[in-house]
This record gives C-alpha cells, sequence and structure tokens, in this order.
C-alpha cells in the first residue's frame, strides 16, 4: 500500500480527517477529487496552514497537513510550538524530501535538523520511517493518537518487510557484539548493505530501526550499547539534535556511557545533487559506512541507489 | 427586535474600565491597547455573538478570538460583568493561585485560544470557519486584531485564504486605536488606506466609530457583509478610551500604576478629577 492509498483509505474511512497541503501535491494528488471540502489547499503558506490545522483540531477535526520538510518545521516553526505544541492538538504533519531526499534543491531545502528542532516542542511525538513499508505501518498509529506528530514521509522501497509499528519502540533488525548500528529513515537501507559487509569482514553486527524517535526506546539503545563494543548512530541529520544527542541524553540519563560513532553531517549542508551521488560525496553509501567502522578499505561491491522521482 | 438602547452597555463598559484600571497596578498590564477596546467587546458579547457561560462547550456558539492578545483586561472585565468569570477572580491577576496573566490562555473559561503572539490567530480562527463551512454550520466566528498587528504577514496571508475558501463566517475586526507600541502606525510602518487594503484582497469592508455602539450595531446588522466574502470591519478608536490622562499617549501603552494613582483615575473615569501621572511611563516589551 502506497502513503496515498493509505491516507485516502484512512480519510474515506473517518469523517474527521482533513487533509491539507501548502500547495505541494505530489502524494496527495488524487485526494481532492475523493474528499472534496475535506482537502485543503492553503497555497504557499506553511504558517496559515498550520495555524488553520489547529483551528480545526479545535473543532474536532485530525488534520494530515503536508509541506516541504524545511518549510514546514522552520518557516512555520513558531505556529507549530505555540498553535499545535501549546495547545496539544492532534495535528499530523507529513514532512515531503526531509533529510538527503531533498536531493537536488540546495540548502534551502535541506532539512537536516528538523528532528531535532520538532521533538525540542512538548507534546509533539517524532517519526522517520525506513521505507514506505514502514510509513505504512506506522501512520495509522499516529494519526489516532491524540498528540501532535512530525513524521519524515519517505516512500522508498527497500524490498524489507518490517515488523509491526508499536509506539516508543525501536524495530530489531539484527544483534551483534561488535557493533550496533542505529538508524532511521532513508540511510536504513544503506544500514542494510553496510551490515552485509561488515558480517563479511567477520564482525557480529547489530542494526536497529529507530522509527520512533519521540518517543524514543531508550531500552533498546542501553541493551545495544551494553552488549556492542561499539554503537553506530547513522542519519542524514545534523550531528546536533538528532539521534547521537538522543543516544547521549538516554545514556546520561541512565548513568551509563558507551563507544559511540556519530555518522551524521557535522556543522555542514551537504552538497547538492541527485540521491545517489549526494550519498557517495557525503561518504554515506553503505560501503562507506561499513568502511568508516571498519577503518579500512575494502573490495566489497556497492549496489546501485535508485533516484527517487522529482516530487515537490 | 432590534434593541436601540445601548444604556446598559455604556454602563457596563464604564465597569469594564474601572476593572482595567484596577488591573494596572502591581505589576500593571496593557492598559491604554485595553482601553481602545472595551466598547467593542461589551457591545459582541452583549448583543451580537451566541456566547453565554451556559454555552462555552457547545459546539454552536459563536466564537471570539482575541489576537490582538495584550488587551486581554477588556476581555475579563467584559467576561467578570456578564457573568462568566467570578469578578473576585480579577484580583488575581499576575497571582500564581490563578491563571489570569498579560495573555489570554484557555484556563479561563470563554478563551477560546491563547494568543500572545501577534499574528496568529487570524489562521486559527480561518481553521474554524472552514470547519464550520465544511460540517454546515451557520456559526459566526470574530478575531480581534491590533492595528500594529496588521505589521505581520501572516494577517494578510489568512485573510487571501479566507478570500479563496469565500469564508462570509468569518469577521476580522481590526481595533484601528493609531498606535503600535512605542508611536503611531502612521509614523512606523503607516497602514492606510487600510479600507482600500484589505478590499484589494477581496474582503467586504466597513469602517465605524469603534467607540458607537449604534454604529458597530449598524454594521454588524448587515452581516455577512457581501455574500462569499471575509468581513472586514475597521472600527476607530482612542488609545486610552475614557482616561483623558492617558488617551492617545504613545508612551501609556503598558501602565503599573501605583494605588494612589489607581484612585485618581477611577475619578478621572467618571469626570470628576484630573490627574497628574507620577508613576514610571513606557515600558518597552
Amino acid at each position: 500500500m502506497s502513503y496515498e492509498e493509505l491516507l485516502t483509505q484512512t480519510a474515506l474511512a473517518d469523517e474527521q480527517v482533513i487533509v491539507m497541503t501548502a500547495e505541494n501535491r505530489a502524494l496527495v494528488r488524487n485526494l481532492p477529487a475523493k474528499l472534496g471540502k475535506r482537502f485543503i489547499d492553503t497555497g504557499i503558506t506553511e504558517q496559515t496552514m498550520v495555524g488553520a490545522a489547529a483551528g480545526l483540531a479545535l473543532r474536532g477535526r485530525v488534520p494530515v497537513i503536508h509541506a516541504l520538510a524545511s518549510f514546514l518545521t522552520m518557516r512555520a516553526f513558531e505556529f507549530v510550538r505555540t498553535d499545535v505544541g501549546i495547545a496539544n492538538l492532534p495535528v499530523k504533519l507529513s514532512s515531503f524530501i526531509p533529510g538527503f531526499l531533498s536531493d537536488g534543491n540546495g540548502p534551502t531545502h535541506q532539512a537536516i535538523e528538523d528532528i531535532s528542532i520538532m521533538r525540542g516542542i512538548p507534546n509533539v511525538t517524532v517519526f522517520a520511517p525506513a521505507d514506505e513499508d514502514d510509513l505504512v505501518k506506522m501512520l495509522p498509529q499516529i494519526w489516532e493518537s491524540k498528540s501532535p506528530a512530525y513524521t519524515r514521509i519517505n516512500t522508498r522501497q527497500t524490498g524489507y518487510n518490517h515488523a509491526p509499528f508499536v509506539m516508543g519502540k525501536a524495530e530489531v533488525i539484527t544483534e551483534g557484539t561488535d557493533v550496533t548500528i542505529l538508524t532511521y529513515g532513508l540511510l536504513f537501507e544503506q544500514a542494510l548493505i553496510a551490515v552485509e559487509m561488515l558480517k563479511a569482514e567477520g564482525l557480529s553486527v547489530g542494526l536497529i530501526n529507530m522509527r520512533s524517535l519521540k518517543p524514543v526506546d531508550e531500552e533498546a539503545i542501553l541493551k545495544a550499547s551494553a552488549q556492542s563494543k561499539l554503537v553506530v548512530t547513522l542519519e542524514d541529520h545534523f550531528v546536533t539534535g538528532g539521534l547521537y544527542t538522543i543516544v547521549a541524553e538516554v545514556l546520561l540519563k541512565n548513568r551509563s556511557t558507551a563507544n559511540v560513532l556519530p555518522i551524521a553531517l557535522h556543522e555542514k549542508w551537504f552538497r547538492p545533487a541527485l540521491l545517489p551521488s549526494v550519498l557517495e560525496y557525503e561518504g554515506f553509501t553503505g560501503k562507506q559506512i561499513a568502511e568508516k567502522i571498519l577503518g579500512y578499505q575494502t573490495a566489497h561491491h556497492q549496489p546501485e541507489i535508485l533516484t527517487p522521482e522529482f516530487s515537490e | 427586535m432590534e434593541n436601540k438602547n445601548y444604556e446598559e452597555l455604556t454602563a457596563t463598559a464604564l465597569k469594564v474600565r474601572e476593572h482595567i484600571i484596577r488591573m494596572s497596578t502591581d505589576g500593571g498590564c496593557f492598559t491604554g491597547a485595553s482601553l481602545s477596546a472595551v466598547d467593542l467587546i461589551v457591545y459582541l458579547y452583549s448583543r451580537f455573538l451566541n456566547i453565554n457561560k451556559d454555552n462555552l462547550n457547545d459546539p454552536d456558539r459563536d466564537y471570539l478570538f482575541l489576537s490582538k492578545g495584550h488587551d486581554v483586561p477588556a476581555l475579563y472585565g467584559t467576561f467578570a460583568e456578564l457573568g462568566l468569570l467570578e469578578k473576585e477572580r480579577l484580583k488575581n491577576h499576575l497571582l500564581l493561585n490563578d491563571h489570569i496573566y498579560w495573555h489570554p490562555n484557555t484556563k479561563i473559561p470563554g478563551i477560546e485560544f491563547h494568543s500572545g503572539s501577534l499574528g496568529h490567530l487570524p489562521s486559527v480562527a480561518l481553521g474554524v470557519a472552514l470547519d464550520l463551512k465544511i460540517s454546515g454550520s451557520t456559526n459566526k466566528v470574530i478575531c480581534i486584531l491590533g492595528d500594529g498587528e496588521l505589521n505581520e504577514g501572516t494577517c494578510w496571508e489568512a485573510v487571501l485564504v479566507a478570500n479563496a475558501y469565500k469564508l462570509d463566517n468569518l469577521i476580522f475586526i481590526v481595533d484601528r486605536n493609531q498606535f503600535q507600541a512605542n508611536m503611531r502606525t502612521e509614523e512606523l510602518i503607516p497602514l492606510e488606506p487600510l479600507a482600500d487594503k484589505f478590499a484589494a484582497f477581496g474582503a467586504a469592508v466597513k469602517r465605524v466609530n469603534g467607540h458607537s455602539f449604534a454604529e458597530l450595531d449598524e454594521a454588524l446588522n448587515a452581516y455577512p457583509f457581501q455574500t462569499g466574502k471575509l468581513n472586514v470591519l475597521i472600527a476607530d478608536t482612542m488609545r486610552g478610551k475614557g482616561l483623558p490622562s492617558i488617551q492617545e499617549r504613545a508612551d501609556r501603552w503598558f501602565c503599573n500604576f501605583s494605588a494612589g494613582e489607581v484612585e485618581q483615575l477611577l475619578l478621572e473615569l467618571h469626570g470628576e478629577h484630573n490627574t497628574t501621572l507620577t508613576s514610571e511611563t513606557l515600558v518597552v516589551r
């Protein structure tokens, strides 16, 4: 099932659901005809869309709202914080092209601090699916919840069949004693590749899909750091405020420590290009991740990375 | 039957002004900005809106959003006079035993949404108006804006979107008291011709004396001003209305009077005294 199919099905089954967009229609193109007045396009007005969503939620509606990740979280930040966060309203933010998915757009469109700023708002929950299968498995619970929610939309196909979603729980893909990779979002597919290469090099490797970032699965983080010699946080996000920070917070809170290698963006925006080139240039392909962890070059073959379709 | 007798409203407004003066001490409040909005707010709750102490959670009530949140003493004073809020609670202004502070919040019955950050509630009110249209309800939604607040671009975004969705159940009322925090609007960011600006954005606009119950009555009896159009009412008002010693003074936006001044100002409100203020003037916030 696709994102659009799930949203259509959910909105048709529940009259309270309102679909909104600030003129980003890539994943909701067929909704206007199906929902009529329950589809609202406010034009290029992220702030007004968020404020209006709060008003709709006051009346008992559940608005699922769409905009590009950087504009939804940053242009409209104060509206999310003040109108949705303070009031604790069930407004559901669906952000398009978060992280590396903004590929060729350039730094204006790079939401690589979105996790940090959204999780900093009291009441707002935060999710980052590994692929479309993971996305459609988590959204029914996210939309049913009474909490405001921010979800990084990721409709890539990895062929991985994810476990059922549980709010606040990570998905443990595999366990290992040498190294455990914690990741979320589209880098999951590169992590799968890295895991195979590391195993081929003789390491005992774990992989955890941190699909629910707030609430976060503290137990999974503590267990991984206790049983692995090295924990890797892998994310298409600034190193500040994202998963690396979350892991640090959880360890400190539990008076624990670990050997942690953050693979993230360090104080820089990434080089704009099509996604496969971005990953290669910035060092985030599966092979590059594996070699960073190993500390040496290998002869492993990096599989082709599919270019996403342009979505505005 | 239209009630053309406004004596009761005049008496209520006078009492609301007394409440505002009494709240302008021990920490103070936005006195000037509150006094300009009194007559407007008293009129709306007394004669125009279907809002009373018994229907505050009824989905079929009307809605009022105070986007210009710093004039909330005018709203709390009106609530106290109309029985939505116990008068005694006004004495809790800025105290930890209650939730009455410089900006509105929903812990006070009758407050539909918190405000304080300007330019937010036009869009929140827009969302409520959209829902009423989708639901086929005929309730009215009012959003009161300050004139200085119109510097915020999101006010104008909301007008554009309201126009697109033909929200004739939504009324933006501008408390046009000619001042923003520190100076006259026309000296900082000129707004005139204001009615033309709203009209150019697709709204049906009326402009009245915001201290005249008869004019407010006449204008709002014509609601909706035009089918399929956002209603905008520009209420020309006076900052500090009712107190000659602070009226139209740029330095009397936020006031924190001494106890003695409060007593003198209460007399001044009733035309029985000329007050010489010695408390500090402008507090920039």
